[in-house]
């Protein structure tokens, strides 16, 4: 298939996302506190699943679909979860 | 097996797709410099909602063009994250006010009245 633009702008979308989550990642390693880590965490799963969805453009299969749905639903019970433990973690103490 | 895309659909999807990818790194950087975590918490807003809606009506449209049929069930990435986007947002907050208010920060009172024990005296800052 001849697509002149989508050659050239889904190889840089995928590299405008791995450093979105790798400057995600330097907040989560140096976040002063542990939301900061959390929010960034969060940030990193939407972020990766951005860079499934373009991925499955880019390989034109669109079975990617379902991983990037599992991606944000895992990111989201995850962060939740961390979220009720930093809340409640210190009510107990 | 497939025709050639054609120009204006090439160009629309790979307008949508940089968009969405120039959201994502632009809210990762205010991310990494905003000062305070209150001001931290919208990026990652942004990129739930525009950004996240830019790259997905752009893999709709490419993928509905290559399968012959509309994908809706793409769209089910986006209402997801429209629900439960706002959920994780609201209990980190919640979190992060309890915690500053432990640590004694300068953050606003709780709307709902002190509780017994507890010592604020609730003067918004």
């Amino acid at each position: 298939m001849n697509t002149p633009l989508l050659a050239w702008s889904l190889p840089l979308a995928l590299g405008m996302l791995v450093l979105a989550m790798v400057l995600c990642l330097m907040r989560m390693l140096r976040g002063p506190g542990a939301q900061d880590r959390i929010l960034a965490l969060d940030t990193i799963y939407i972020n990766a699943m951005l860079l499934i969805l373009v991925l499955g453009v880019y390989w034109r299969s669109s079975n990617y679909f379902e991983a990037a749905l599992l991606i944000a639903l895992l990111g989201f019970i995850g962060s939740t979860a961390l979220a009720k433990f930093l809340l409640r973690g210190e009510v107990i103490e | 097996m497939t025709p050639d895309l054609p120009l204006w659909l090439d160009v629309l999807v790979s307008v949508l797709i940089l968009a969405g990818a120039g959201i994502a790194l632009t809210a990762s950087i205010g991310l990494l410099a905003l000062p305070s975590f209150f001001k931290r918490v919208h990026p990652p807003a942004t990129i739930a909602t525009l950004g996240c809606w830019c790259i997905l009506l752009g893999a709709l449209a490419y993928f509905s063009w290559q399968d012959g049929t509309p994908m809706l069930r793409l769209l089910l990435i986006a209402l997801f994250m429209a629900t439960t986007v706002p959920i994780t947002s609201i209990f980190l907050l919640r979190a992060a006010l309890f915690r500053a208010r432990r640590a004694g920060e300068n953050v606003p009172a709780t709307l709902s009245g002190p509780r017994p024990g507890a010592t604020e005296t609730g003067e918004p800052g």
